[in-house]
Order: C-alpha cells, then structure tokens, then sequence
C-alpha cells in the first residue's frame, strides 16, 4: 500500500440516537481490508467514544480516517465549547453530561479514558470557545 | 452453547436472532455503554436493562453474541428492526440482571 486509504465521515449533532454510524461503517470497511478482529474492535471502538463525544457535547464535528500501511490514524474535529481541564476530562468517572444524557447509558466519564485504552497514541487539541482536535492512532503492527 | 441453546434452555423469549447458531463465550453485565465498551467482549452475552437503539450499536462494536434484556424490559419496534438489519441476536428475560446471570451461569463459560 503506498499511498493510505481515507475515510472522511460527518457526525450529525441532532441526532443524537443514530450516533454511532460512522463507526459502524469503519467496522466494516476495515473488516473487507482484511484486518484482524482485534484492531478492528479497538479501532471502531475508539471511533464510537469520539462520535458520542461530539455529539453530546459539540453537536456534531467531522471524522476523518486513514489507513496506512502500519497504523490507522483517526482525526476528530468539532467546533463545540472546548474541554477546560484535559487532566480532569481524561479521569474515569468524570463526566459534564447531562442527566438526559445519562438516561440514554452514556455520560459514565469513560469516553476519553476508553479512546486513550484503545489507541496506540492520543492527541489533544482543544481550545475553550473555539473546539476540539483529537488525534489517534492503532498500530497495525 | 449457541444463543438458540441458551434461549430454550433458560426459558428467555426471543425478541430477534439472526444468528441463532452463534456462541456464547462468558458474559458481562453493565447498563452504562462505555464501561460495557471498555469491559465486555467478543462473543459474550451481554445483560442490561438499556432499551435504546444505542444498545445495538454498542453490541454491534463489541460484537457480542446476544443482548439479554432483563427485568422484562421490551424494545420498540423500529430498534429491533434495526437490530435485525445489523444481525444483532436479542433475547427478553422476565428476571432481574443477577438472576438472569445465575440462570446461564455454567452454560456461556
């Protein structure tokens, strides 16, 4: 593979109870690539917690995924409120959600922990009024 | 065991099966999606009480063998349309998520 296959995706904020789309989609693509059920698990995965996120908390943002020869690198992007304390966000258990939120099984404070579980390496960009950039990486090999 | 085995034997009802033929290695409990994400895996049965369409999708990531509902909770008709074009199996217990657990306790593991 010598150039790397990407995937873009836009990650509806309204609609709230069909989230989880894109992630489904990946599973798949990345099924027909041959990869092993293990990174494909970690991949989509990691991609669902980040979908969530930007929905309960940005209204929506845009995924971007490319496949490279050794590694998947996944780029979440919203224009949402920002995340203030990144050391707090990333403790399990912490969470802003709201109780609707909750209602729905999510808001348990395990988005961020279980991308950051699932990935090789995480990145986070985040600027308090202007959004958030996180950037993942699985390594294939 | 396969989800059709587990089904009969515990006396569950079947809301959709797809894939009755799948087996069932071990199980989880968990109604909050992210720790069921984080902590359950591939080819469990997953027990829970959460009724939304979100359920299919975190079954389908986790790749589960079967969702039991328990506590006799029931899914709208359009989630389990959903689940049936996903191939998600889906069985109703009327027992609570513990009880649900004992009963296939032995038989998943």
């Amino acid at each position: 593979m010598s150039e790397e296959l990407v995937f873009h995706f836009d990650v509806d904020g309204e609609d709230f109870t069909s989230a989880g789309q894109a992630s489904v989609q990946i599973k798949k693509i990345l099924r027909r690539l041959g990869l092993s059920p293990e990174i494909i698990r970690r991949v989509s995965i990691a991609m669902y917690e980040g979908e969530i996120n930007m929905v309960i908390h940005a209204g929506g943002g845009v995924a971007d995924v490319r496949v490279f020869e050794d590694y998947i690198e996944l780029v979440l992007k919203d224009k949402g409120p920002g995340i203030s304390d990144i050391n707090k966000a990333m403790q399990e258990g912490y969470s802003t959600a709201t109780d609707t939120i909750r209602s729905l099984g999510f808001g348990a404070g395990m988005g961020l922990p279980n991308m950051k579980r699932y990935s090789d390496t995480m990145e986070i960009n985040s600027v308090v009024g202007e959004g958030t950039e996180i950037k993942m990486r699985v390594n294939i090999r | 065991m396969t989800v059709k085995e587990l089904c009969k034997t515990c006396d569950f009802e079947v809301c959709c099966m797809p894939f009755p033929e799948r087996e069932v290695k071990g199980a989880y409990i968990g109604d909050l999606l992210s720790w069921v994400m984080g902590r359950a895996n591939e080819d469990n049965a997953w027990i829970t009480i959460m009724s939304n369409v979100n359920v299919v999708a975190v079954a389908t990531l986790v790749d589960t063998a079967c969702v039991i509902l328990a506590e006799g909770v029931k899914l709208e008709q359009d989630i389990i349309d959903v689940a049936k074009e996903k191939g998600v199996n889906i069985l109703y217990s009327i027992l609570p998520s513990f009880e649900t657990a004992v009963k296939i306790s032995g038989k998943v593991l």
